[in-house]
């Protein structure tokens, strides 16, 4: 009987955090799985991802302490899945017989399935109206990438390899299934901190954007009220995911999965004849695959793999990619201010960072200090969804040029 | 390129080209947008034009129909896209109060729900 005890005690996980080299690891990450939840559900910070990030890490570190057999998340198994010199280099089959319940969730993220299924969703709830009524709103969506590339070359100069900085610059599109996809093809490795910069950031943005806003902007600008958007028909709306997803996908092939996924979505909501499909990509589709992508990124969150210094730096880049990508966006912003003779309020130009609709709120919000009476919701829009066209169009460079 | 590191000088072209082909790529959809937009603004307009001047001259000119009577100061009717008409009242209240102005000397054209 004693000796039952002594197993039971040795084998817990409690045992485990003193016995195991890398136990202590575990605990520290399952403190930080506390504050991430703490974050989502008390500050609400993209609480829908943040949970599920949350969750996954902790349940990940949780059952790591309970040895092989009782993981939910095997970092071994994927180690040998990218080990070229493994004979289970790129085996899905050693996965699933080995693996744990998010050992296959995971599996979605790794073959790039859940970001394209998240562009669906996202397709499916854009309005692409004020980017067709406003066409020059593309240019703001181009300028704001400038995070992207600025953190990409500062993380060479820290020393990460071109496939790990291209993982760490996509962080300043503002996009989390796009950082996602680039990563998991580039450096899955890095998965983990990046997800987690990526959507910690994208939640901070009514934080970081207005100050950087108003300093890079007069109040004469910010009181600037644009006119009327002009109204776009159906056939418009129809017709130009089929045009986008046909000129940028020849243009970059790379693109495909995410321009194709995010038009296709767009096209289900705009046809008028796949309501229910939109309904589903909208919302059941969105649900199920937010749910898996969450749990299974935050599982990657291993203590072995995510306390080092490379994790530090990775979030502290990120915040660079996102104010410098806000800074693109709001120059150009002004620049067109200037070439309107006035009529454009630079502040859209920072809605140019993806991550709909917040950004373009941030703008709306922050004009509206300014001016009580003006309106720039509809205007921001414009480049905020240009940008999620602009982010893919940076993933699929950098996917061409380091994959 | 050492083991994937870049050095300063291809990291810095990288960037730049990288930075280059989203304007690139942008700019050139901004002009098929745009083309797009004329060709379907003239093509209304034609269609338009077509049937004013296809439509058969009425036989007799018909009773003019008797106009829709509007509230007291109203400037006619906003267009509500996936918009409750009770959700379109409170927007419309909310505003008139930010802007301090009365709600008929403002003119909604149409309340769309942003998802």
């Amino acid at each position: 009987m004693l000796s039952s005890l002594a197993s039971l005690v040795t084998e817990s996980g409690f045992a485990a955090v003193f016995l195991m080299a890398d136990g202590w690891k575990n605990l520290v990450m399952i403190a930080i799985a506390c504050v991430l939840l703490y974050l989502g559900i008390k500050k609400q910070y993209e609480p829908l991802l943040m949970v599920g990030i949350a969750t996954g890490c902790l349940l990940a570190n949780v059952s790591a302490l309970g040895g092989f057999g009782n993981a939910l998340y095997h970092q071994e198994l994927w180690n040998a899945f990218l080990d070229s010199t493994s004979p289970y280099h790129h085996s899905y089959g050693y996965i699933m017989a080995n693996g744990g319940l998010i050992d296959l969730l995971y599996i979605g993220v790794k073959a790039g399935i859940y970001p394209c299924l998240i562009f669906i969703g996202i397709g499916a709830m854009t309005d692409f109206g004020p980017l067709i009524s406003n066409p020059t709103s593309l240019l703001l969506g181009a300028a704001a990438q400038f995070g992207v590339f600025f953190a990409f070359f500062g993380a060479t100069l820290l020393g990460f390899t071109g496939n790990e900085a291209a993982s760490i610059g996509i962080i300043g599109g503002a996009d989390g299934p796009t950082a996602i996809l680039t990563t998991t093809r580039l450096a899955p490795h890095l998965l983990g901190p990046i997800a987690v910069a990526a959507y910690s950031y994208m939640a901070l943005i009514p934080m970081i954007q207005p100050p950087i806003m108003n300093l890079l902007t007069t109040e004469k600008m910010r009181k600037v009220k644009m006119e009327q958007l002009r109204e776009v028909t159906k056939t418009e709306k129809i017709i130009f995911p089929i045009v986008v997803t046909i000129f940028i996908v020849l243009l970059l092939p790379s693109t495909a999965p995410l321009i194709g996924c995010l038009m296709f979505g767009n096209l289900l909501k705009e046809t008028g004849c796949t309501d229910r499909l939109s309904d589903v990509a909208q919302n059941a589709l969105m649900n199920i695959v937010t749910l898996f992508l969450g749990l299974s990124v935050g599982a990657t969150m291993v203590g072995s793999n995510f306390l080092n210094i490379q994790t530090i730096y990775i979030v502290i880049l990120g915040l660079i990619a996102f104010s410098f990508s806000t800074i693109g966006g709001l120059l150009v912003g002004r620049l067109m201010y200037r070439l309107s003779g006035g009529k454009i309020n630079p502040l859209i130009g920072s809605a140019g960072v993806s991550a709909v609709p917040m950004a373009a709120r941030v703008s709306q919000r922050v004009g509206q200090k300014a001016n009580p009476s003006n309106f720039l919701l509809m205007h921001a829009m414009g480049p905020n969804v240009a940008g999620v066209i602009g982010s893919a169009i940076a993933a699929g460079f950098l996917l061409s040029v380091f994959g | 390129m050492e083991n994937g590191h870049l050095g300063i000088g291809a990291a810095f072209v990288d960037a730049l080209l990288g930075y280059l082909v989203v304007f690139i790529g942008l700019i050139l959809l901004m002009c098929v947008v745009i083309a797009m937009g004329k060709i379907m603004v003239a093509s209304t307009k034609k269609a338009a034009a077509t049937v004013k001047m296809t439509a058969p001259a009425p036989a007799a000119a018909p009773a003019p129909a008797a106009p829709k009577k509007l509230a007291p100061g109203s400037a006619g009717e906003v267009k509500l896209y996936d918009t409750d008409p009770r959700d379109a009242a409170m927007i419309m209240a909310i505003v008139a109060d930010k802007l301090g102005k009365p709600l008929n000397e403002l003119r909604f054209k149409s309340i769309k729900e942003v998802k």
